[in-house]
């Protein structure tokens, strides 16, 4: 910012002291319109990218700081990130858009990229020259929105079922494949403190994604929350409830508080992600195995929702940058970056080739590899109103397992999931 | 505008030649100076409080949508954005638990701290050592002690129910988790952070009160009670109107401590109008609607904010 000298100040005129003071305020005055006006205009630095990320740990930071050196040297860039929390890169990112000073890249959660496509926010990726040969249709369609290539996945995560291993051994438990087995297994792990099994259904978007693959597996459907299929699935977590098998507290719970329930020993099984894995095994007592999330029948397709963030590159209307921002997006998804990162974060390649090595590198999360194949998008159907979908079941779970029956609660969520829009 | 029409003053400004100053510009000019002391306070309530009122006001007859960020265009939709917010039966219950909320808060703060406050009013052992202890739910952050005590009224876990247990007082309570109980529990744990609040403020004015009124008092023969009644309450008038209204206005808006502890669930349970404002502005990203939960708020705020300025002014004659 430049400092503008005061334009009343210039020329003195006599007028006593009131005179004075009130000449000062004027300046005053003219000094922060003109600190308010200069603020907007944001100078973009040749040769330094910024990437928004929701970085915000200490660890996530340093590895894609890392990564970001490696990319930035390879092109001969400087690449900074700029992390903030993840609920509110959506937020800062068009904060950003209407003051035009957005970064060169956004990280944004898959399941918010289609907000920010259909504001017309973003570059097709593929007319930088990203390819996709070798990611799988499943992961091309989770960066997409209405066909377009818009994000590009590093890496991406699923749900799957954590047990402990000893407890179940102890209790002569067979891992649960089906909802039958699982209740029956949950039912036999319940004893005195400990519950059979931690999963979230709180009232933000840890609970929904929780729910989708009992609502998936089932055959049910976001765009019709009041189907039987959505009404099974739930009924199906109220009885797990009824049985005691699940804490009251589960409609309290983040997917972390479900880990550290799991980690206290207050669970036998959970529910969660690979993202807690680093976590887990900072307990070198526990002994934990994961497997496939059960099923309705033996033999039908465990379907779970796919999660993670995708790179994208917002129009900042200056194509040389958007150039460049392509190539540092490429760079950062490339075969050898991705297994790099998946390693570190225990999270899947999204890059066939590199979660083939990564398989080998790490057999105890076969079953996640193989959950995240046949996993789905949350936006595929819904895009950008996956929001009010999202608000909608909060509601209705969390009625339904405090007392309402699940047809209600359902029928109501569908129809605020569809007022809305 | 006033700053204007002194930097450019008249030309015959110039010759001061007589000595007798001219009456009526002498007056002129002593309201410019007037104004000009006015002028920054004015200003900066124009930019920061008059500019984002009438933005927000305006924002919920429009379509605000993430496209308005990057055309800048926001098209009017009459009162679209009101008809369906007012219509949402989530309003009305959220609305419903802003009050409850508000006069549950209010009235436990309010009683615990004028209560505590008479207490330390007496000289004794300690006693500014536990002053300075209360005052402690008052430091920590909003958000930390939110995340506390979720994890102290975990139905399971819980150190509440753990220790009631022991005491054998059941110790089963879902003090977040059923619909039932999550607000009265909110409502408890925004009592505890205010009770610093209010017991520093009715202790200062406590603190104002001659101590020969006390006296006087005693002399009639009025009991502790009576005294309160008579000396005590209509003395601290002025305070009490000050700290309820401040706690009004900070409590009607809560948002921070209900996201920490249950995020407006279990079932909309605990939903205010801070979190659907939050909710529909920043989670659905319909700026619009968000704009017209937040108008009620401020509409809520205003109607209090009269009652406050009137009171003020009685009390001034």
């Amino acid at each position: 910012m430049t400092a503008h000298p005061p334009v009343a100040a210039r020329r003195p005129r006599p007028g006593g002291r009131a005179r004075r003071a009130v000449t000062s305020l004027a300046a005053a005055a003219a000094l922060l319109a003109s600190a308010a006006l200069t603020g907007c205009a944001e100078q973009r630095d040749d040769g330094v990218y910024t990437v928004l990320n929701s970085s915000t740990d200490e660890t996530y930071h340093r590895w894609d700081a890392e990564a970001m050196a490696r990319c930035g040297k390879r092109l001969g860039v400087t690449v900074e990130q700029q992390s903030v929390p993840a609920s509110q890169v959506m937020t800062k990112a068009l904060r950003m858009a209407s003051s035009k000073s957005l970064p060169d890249v956004v990280q944004f959660d898959a399941s918010e990229m289609p907000v920010f496509a259909e504001a017309g926010g973003l570059v097709d990726l593929r007319t930088l020259g990203l390819s996709t040969d070798h990611v799988p249709d499943g992961i091309v369609d989770f960066g997409s929105y209405r066909g377009t290539y818009y994000g590009a996945a590093r890496s991406v995560n699923t749900l799957a079922l954590f047990y402990n291993k000893d407890v179940l051994a102890e209790a002569g438990v067979r891992t649960p494949a089906t909802w039958d087995e699982l209740r029956q297994a949950a039912r036999e792990l319940t004893r005195g403190k400990r519950y059979g099994l931690a999963l979230s259904a709180g009232g933000a978007e840890d609970g929904v994604f929780q729910f989708t693959p009992f609502m998936w597996s089932n055959g049910g459907d976001e765009r019709e929350l009041d189907s039987p299929e959505v009404v099974e699935a739930l009924d199906f977590w109220k009885a797990l409830l009824k049985d005691g098998s699940l804490s009251r507290s589960t409609v309290n719970w983040t997917q972390a508080d479900v880990n550290d329930q799991f980690m206290a020993g207050n669970a036998a099984m959970m529910i969660n992600g690979p993202w807690q894995v680093e976590t887990l095994n900072s307990d070198p007592d526990l002994d934990w195995g994961i497997a496939e999330i059960p099923v309705p029948e033996a033999g039908a397709d465990s379907v779970a929702p796919l999660g993670g963030a995708v790179l994208t590159v917002p129009r900042t209307g200056d194509e040389d940058r958007q150039r460049m921002a392509g190539r540092i997006v490429a760079c950062l998804t490339g075969e050898k970056e991705q297994l790099t990162y998946a390693l570190n974060s225990w999270m899947v390649p999204a890059d066939e080739r590199a979660a083939a090595q990564w398989r080998a590198r790490v057999p105890e999360l076969d079953a996640l590899a193989d959950q995240v194949a046949a996993a789905r998008s949350r936006t595929a159907q819904v895009g950008a109103g996956w929001p009010a979908v999202s608000l909608a079941l909060q509601s209705a779970f969390q009625s339904a397992l405090t007392g309402q029956s699940s047809e209600a609660a359902l029928k109501r969520a569908q129809q605020r999931a569809t007022s809305g829009n | 505008m006033t700053t204007s029409t002194v930097t450019a003053p008249p030309s015959d400004a110039a010759p001061r030649k007589d000595a007798v100053p001219d009456p009526a510009r002498a007056r002129l000019r002593r309201r410019l100076i007037r104004w000009g002391f006015v002028a920054p306070a004015v200003l900066f309530m124009l930019l920061f409080f008059g500019y984002p009122l009438v933005r927000n006001v305006v924002m919920s007859f429009q379509h605000y949508t993430p496209k308005t960020f990057f055309t800048g265009e926001a098209p009017f939709n009459g009162a679209d954005n009101w008809s369906s917010v007012l219509q949402d039966a989530l309003f009305g219950k959220a609305l419903w638990h802003t009050l409850v909320f508000t006069a549950g808060s209010l009235l436990g703060q309010f009683c615990i701290g004028l209560a505590l406050a008479v207490f330390f009013n007496r000289r004794f052992p300690l006693n500014g050592v536990l002053r300075s202890l209360i005052l402690l739910p008052w430091l920590v952050p909003m958000v930390v002690s939110g995340i506390v005590w979720r994890r102290i009224l975990d139905q399971d876990t819980g150190v509440l129910n753990t220790f009631l247990d022991t005491l054998g007082l059941g110790g089963h309570t879902p003090w977040l988790t059923s619909p039932g109980m999550a607000l009265l529990s909110v409502i408890l744990v925004n009592i505890w952070i205010g009770i610093p609040f209010n017991m520093v403020i009715l202790y200062g004015g406590l603190q104002e009160i001659p101590k020969e009124l006390y006296e006087a008092a005693s002399l009639d023969g009025a009991s502790a009670w009576r005294a309160f009644r008579s000396v005590t309450l209509p003395m601290l008038k002025p305070v009490i109107t000050v700290v309820l209204v401040l706690g009004f206005m900070s409590t009607v808006k809560i948002l921070d401590l209900i996201l920490a502890l249950t995020d407006g669930g279990p079932a909309d349970a605990t939903q205010t109008l801070g979190t659907l404002t939050y909710q529909n502005s920043f989670v659905e990203l319909d700026f619009g609607a968000g704009a017209v939960v937040g108008n009620v708020l401020i509409l809520i705020s205003a109607v209090f904010a009269v009652f406050y300025l009137r009171a003020n002014r009685t009390e001034g004659k």
